[in-house]
């Protein structure tokens, strides 16, 4: 099953819709309650990230039987440090993203910690693909 | 009486009366778990899905959803007969009625002693002290006050059960405290009879099909409704014999308002909050699941507007039985330092087993199996007209489609869907009527005045 998902820089309103979504599908597939946290989690951050730093991205949510592949390309200004930005509290969030409750530079250690497998890619001034690889077995 | 679709073991308190029941769809639109199904123009409930919350019987237009309760003659096989009060069974009597009347007319039913259950919730406030001290507590902790709630967690957010605090209700814990009092002034266990004078469904449910005990400390449960007519009769015509308060005078100005939304909220440390009512509950949980609040300490939610004010065998008006209770409570001593009963909170007797999660949601039990289904379910979803009209015997579009999925329903109950088959000749006239006739029943005359 694929599904797919459009975000907007500064739209924090509809961060969440595709984490939700998903969530539900998880939920009808008897996945682990544990299990779909974690996805929710690592998805709502990368959200968060896109809507927060990118100018847009595209989800592309890949569900199989034994695990679950969060693609998110954005065409945002890409990370010139991916081990910097890794840290937790490194953060280049502006102080009108930080006033409102995001930004705290917990979003990429947040998503390492909830996902099996995480791959970055990243070209300055281009743009940032994340993909976030789940298993889905207990 | 209706039998519910399948046996699971599970105790409902509400049940379908089909000789009552016009089949109208209100209530299965009202439900927040999808437990509800119209077939042969009867509401039927789904056992596994339905958590006692009662919104089906308050919108009912023709109160076909009656509410189990024990025969209320039961109480006089105990010699020693304890009423467990709630506070807001007080607060539903109109101001010119005195507490005394109340108090001293449950004796004249047949009660020996009577308690407000509220009096025990500092014992309760000392377990949720204890619980949330652990470093394990999972934040927030979630109230489990609310047996409608403890459900709901149970079958649709299966990931937040372990936020739910191990700590008995105050109904529970009054039981097994006066229990045991009695037991000290010499009484024997099997010859005290607690009664729980009961504003909701949900409770006579968790009393009868307990989650996280095995078996309840109360012995019977006496529906509110009943209980308020036979008093305010008693009352009308004098014949209340005595004037009497409760047993005990414990409450003070905070314990009285427990009940009530933002009653537990209000006295936690650190930050909490208070959420009432099923929908916006369901809400906030769907979101508790998505983003992690670990920032809010506290969890008080209840599934009925104005927490138990609003309950659904409350018979008076919501908003006036609070602003009853919060002048009561003006009324009160301030908060007491006197700790009810001497020593702490014990454990053995006042904390719930860990509960277990049993969500309804899973298409089907094998993962390649669920898939096909889930990948049916969205293709359905996009020939479905999304209008959640309900004339399928189905809540929503969605859940149409989940039935179909599951083989429980098919797309030609759909009346858009059979429109589309007529027209197209792949349906006759006759075999819709006969789509129609399971559904909405074949007995009803839609063009005759009464419904």
């Amino acid at each position: 099953m694929v599904l797919q998902y459009h975000i907007d820089e500064g739209d924090f309103v509809n961060a969440g819709n595709a984490s939700s979504a998903v969530k539900r599908i998880l939920k009808q597939l008897d996945v682990p309650a544990k299990m779909i946290k974690r996805v929710v989690i690592a998805l709502y951050e990368t959200e968060v990230n896109v809507v927060a730093h990118a100018r847009k991205g595209e989800i592309e949510v890949v569900i199989e039987a034994e695990k679950i592949t969060i693609s998110v390309q954005d065409s945002g200004p890409g990370i010139p440090d991916i081990d910097e930005a890794m840290k937790e509290g490194y953060t280049t969030a502006s102080k009108e993203v930080r006033e409102m409750g995001f930004g705290a530079g917990m979003g990429l250690p947040n998503i390492k910690r909830n996902s099996d497998a995480l791959h970055i890619e990243s070209i300055p001034g281009e743009g940032t693909l994340v993909r976030i690889t789940n298993e889905l077995r207990d | 009486m209706k039998q519910t679709e399948s046996h699971t073991g599970f105790h409902h308190a509400l049940k379908v009366v089909d000789e009552l029941c016009i089949g109208c769809t209100h209530c299965m639109t009202a439900c927040p778990t999808q437990a509800i199904r119209v077939r042969e123009g009867k509401a039927i409930i789904i056992e596994e899905r339905c958590v006692d919350c009662g919104n089906c019987c308050k919108v009912c237009p023709v109160s076909a959803i009656l509410i189990e309760q024990d025969d209320f003659q039961e109480i006089f096989s105990y010699p020693v007969r304890i009423a467990l009060v709630p506070s807001v069974f007080i607060g539903q009597f109109p101001s010119h009625i005195k507490t005394g009347d109340v108090f001293g007319g449950l004796k004249n039913l047949g009660f020996t002693h009577t308690v407000e259950i509220d009096s025990v919730v500092d014992l309760v406030q000392q377990g949720y002290d204890d619980f949330v001290k652990n470093p394990d507590c999972l934040k927030p902790a979630i109230s489990t006050f609310c047996p409608a709630i403890v459900r709901l967690i149970q079958v649709r957010f299966p990931s937040l059960v372990d936020h739910l605090i191990g700590v008995k209700p105050p109904s529970d814990v009054a039981a097994i405290h006066y229990r045991k009092q009695m037991m000290e002034q010499g009484k024997k266990s099997s010859e005290v009879g607690v009664f729980y004078i009961t504003p909701c469904a949900a409770k006579i449910a968790s009393i009868k099909s307990p989650v996280g005990e095995k078996k309840s400390p109360v012995d019977g449960v006496i529906n509110m409704e009943y209980m308020y007519n036979k008093l305010l009769h008693l009352i009308m015509n004098k014949e209340v014999t005595a004037q009497a308060g409760p047993d005990n005078d414990k409450l003070d100005s905070k314990k009285i308002l427990w009940s009530l939304t933002r009653g537990e909220s209000a006295h936690q440390q650190g930050r909490s909050l208070a959420v009432d009512g099923m929908r916006n509950v369901t809400e906030f949980l769907e979101r508790l699941e998505e983003t992690e609040e670990s920032h809010i300490d506290f969890l008080e939610l209840r599934a009925c507007d104005e927490s138990c004010a609003g309950g659904v065998l409350i018979s008076g008006n919501r908003f006036l039985t609070v602003e009853r209770l919060n002048r009561r409570s003006g009324e009160l001593p301030k908060e007491s330092t006197e700790p009810l009963v001497p020593g702490s909170f014990d454990k053995s007797l006042y904390s719930l087993e860990k509960i277990e999660a049993r969500s309804m949601l899973a298409l089907d039990p094998d993962r390649a199996r669920a898939m096909e289904k889930m990948n049916k379910l969205e293709e359905l979803l996009k020939v479905l007209p999304g209008i959640d009209c309900s004339a399928c015997g189905s809540p929503t579009c969605r859940s149409l489609a989940e039935d179909i999925v599951q083989g429980k329903a098919q797309p030609s109950w759909c009346i858009f869907l059979q429109e589309l088959y007529i027209r197209d000749k792949r349906l006759s006239l006759e075999e819709a009527d006969e789509i129609n006739g399971s559904i909405w029943g074949r007995e009803r005359d839609y063009r005759s005045q009464s419904k």
